[in-house]
């Protein structure tokens, strides 16, 4: 199935939940930051819906009986590596009583027992036994017509693509690559192109919508506005060449790189007045913006949203699969997970682990971004009818070549407004 | 190494503790950097990451300039909420390696508190230190922060 993601099952009659007074994604009511209703309707539609979601990196997993915890949207599930090498993924509940089946965050096992009543499971969530199914003396066991096959946990469909792995709860969901579109893959290919280790997670938790950091990710105008320490350290300014690529579908996946050059645009930020730091102002130790060329550009910046919980990332040399969780309509989870190639060099691997300095919860250009979702999240809740203005380069919605452009989060919204029917 | 000696180098480095703290503290992040010895390392990581023996954290600094710089980049770049922390150690244990490197460890927990008045337990975990005589005093070779808390609430600025 190719067709565009949109909610099939959206009640013509049904009234919507929120009024999005333009089409185009300019205007965005502030009520799909915190109602509850919309935050539910979200976890249907989106999470469960035809999109295939972002578990973790198979490096991760990579021997047989290794498995990890993690979430579809807020559905706890559990994706293993089967003893024959494959791929499983079920959701972490007991078909039992509902309790959850594995309590740890990572580990090894052959097989998966709840601890309530011992119900154990296979490395594919396949019920395996019962204790006392058949009684015991004169007490009597499970009922004669219980079928163990019919009480498996639930199994979502798992696919990787270039050890990145996904699962879908839904059957419409299209084939993995074709999810991914034409646009988006080379892109990925370009990062994934050789085995990857993997080096450790961080984990940050921001008290505002999970939407608000997909906007932030699709958003280049705040990158040298917000992050100063771009822009002072010449990591990114408006001058450099630059792509802000949508989805061409749905717009809902994106990516913005931005690439070096020469040519000092200092010049232009204090022609405009805008805040930035002193010229004055070094590094002593500028080590953590070293650039190793490693792919066939110079590309400094590299963000690369795929809808719903994946943002793949290249900053200099540091790479990141992040994680994306809402949890709750008022608050998110993003899990960094850092990664390097199985061939680098200690030196490079030495770079990548330095440059780890430059993002995630603590990172000197990305820590202000969860500050920002905070800052729009405290301000929007008292007013759900009111609307975000998003009109950069509004009149000039194909032009991919800039950063000074919010096109990207229009296209995001309107793809959003489709799949969500609203 | 006798009771009384041992006794005065556990209080001359918990002393040493209580400074490091204290600069954190009270908003004399410019103090931080000189506890260190230039050759530091410095590096603040989940412990889920300690425990598997991989390498990434949020924070990792191979000199005292990285330290330096941090400072600078929080004072005059980086972008967050006012806040303070208030750091509460225990349990310091020390093990002397020679006459002059001792390596120590001890738990920490830091209440965070925000603009909006409210104080939180923002962090809870351990040090793992290397420290060795200068001319100036002990000081930090190597400062191994490994925090429980994997969830870092909104972000993380100030060094713990």
């Amino acid at each position: 199935m190719n067709a565009p993601l949109s909610a099939a099952d959206a009640a013509p009659s049904e009234e919507k939940l929120v009024f999005f007074p333009r089409a185009d994604g300019s205007r965005v009511p502030y009520a799909v930051f915190s109602s509850q209703e919309i935050y539910e309707l979200e976890q249907e539609r989106i999470y469960r819906g035809p999109t295939w979601n972002f578990l973790g990196l198979e490096c991760e997993i990579p021997k047989q009986g290794d498995y990890k915890s993690t979430f579809v949207g807020d559905t706890p599930v559990v994706v293993t590596r089967t003893d024959d090498g494959e791929l499983a993924c079920w959701v972490n509940r007991c078909s039992h009583r509902g309790a959850m089946v594995c309590r740890n965050a990572r580990g090894n096992a052959s097989s998966h027992a709840c601890v309530y009543h011992q119900w154990s499971f296979d490395q594919r969530g396949n019920l395996l036994g019962v204790p006392f199914r058949r009684g015991q003396k004169h007490m009597s066991g499970m009922p004669k017509d219980f079928d163990p096959k019919c009480h498996s946990l639930r199994q979502l469909k798992v696919e990787s693509y270039r050890g990145l792995i996904f699962a879908t709860f839904s059957d419409d969901a299209p084939m993995l690559p074709d999810y991914l579109g034409a646009e988006m893959r080379p892109w990925i290919d370009r990062i994934f192109h050789k085995p990857i280790e993997f080096l450790g997670c961080t984990r940050q938790y921001s008290q505002s919508n999970w939407k608000l950091y997909f906007e932030n990710v699709k958003d280049p105008y705040h990158a040298s506005m917000l992050h100063l320490f771009h822009t002072t350290f010449n990591i990114f300014r408006v001058g450099m060449a630059a792509r802000s690529i949508p989805d061409a579908r749905h717009g809902l996946h994106s990516i913005i790189t931005v690439t070096k050059n020469e040519e000092d645009t200092a010049d232009a930020y204090k022609q405009q007045g805008i805040r930035s730091m002193d010229d004055g102002f070094q590094l002593e130790d500028d080590s953590v913006l070293g650039h190793v060329k490693e792919y066939d550009e110079l590309t400094t910046n590299h963000i690369q949203p795929i809808f719903p919980q994946l943002v793949i990332q290249q900053i200099h040399n540091t790479l990141v699969a992040r994680q994306l969780l809402p949890k709750g309509p008022d608050n998110f989870e993003l899990i960094f997970h850092f990664f390097g190639y199985t061939d680098d060099t200690p030196a490079l691997r030495e770079l990548r682990l330095k440059q780890a300095n430059l993002v995630g919860p603590a990172g000197y250009i990305s820590m202000e971004d969860t500050e920002a979702t905070e800052l729009v999240q405290k301000g929007t809740r008292r007013d759900p009818a009111a609307c975000s203005v998003i009109e950069m380069a509004r009149d000039n919605p194909e032009q991919q070549d800039t950063v000074i452009t919010e096109s990207l989060i229009r296209r995001f919204w309107a793809g959003y407004q489709k799949l969500m029917g609203l | 190494m006798d009771t009384m000696e041992r006794m005065a180098l556990w209080f001359e480095l918990h002393s040493l503790q209580e400074r490091y703290v204290s600069v954190l503290d009270n908003d004399r992040l410019e103090e931080w950097p000189a506890l260190f010895t230039e050759d530091c390392e410095y590096g603040i990581i989940p412990k889920e990451n300690a425990d598997m023996g991989l390498p990434v954290g949020i924070m990792w600094c191979n000199n005292q300039r990285m330290l330096r710089d941090r400072v600078v980049s929080l004072r005059n770049a980086n972008i967050f909420e006012a806040h303070t922390y208030r750091h509460m150690t225990s349990g310091l244990d020390i093990t002397p390696v020679d006459a002059d490197t001792v390596e120590m460890k001890a738990n920490y927990v830091v209440v965070q508190t925000r603009a909006n008045g409210e104080s939180q337990v923002y962090q809870a975990g351990r040090y793992e230190d290397r420290v060795v005589r200068t001319a100036e005093g002990w000081r930090y070779q190597k400062k191994r922060v490994i925090y429980d808390t994997s969830r870092v609430q909104t972000l993380l600025a100030t060094p713990v």
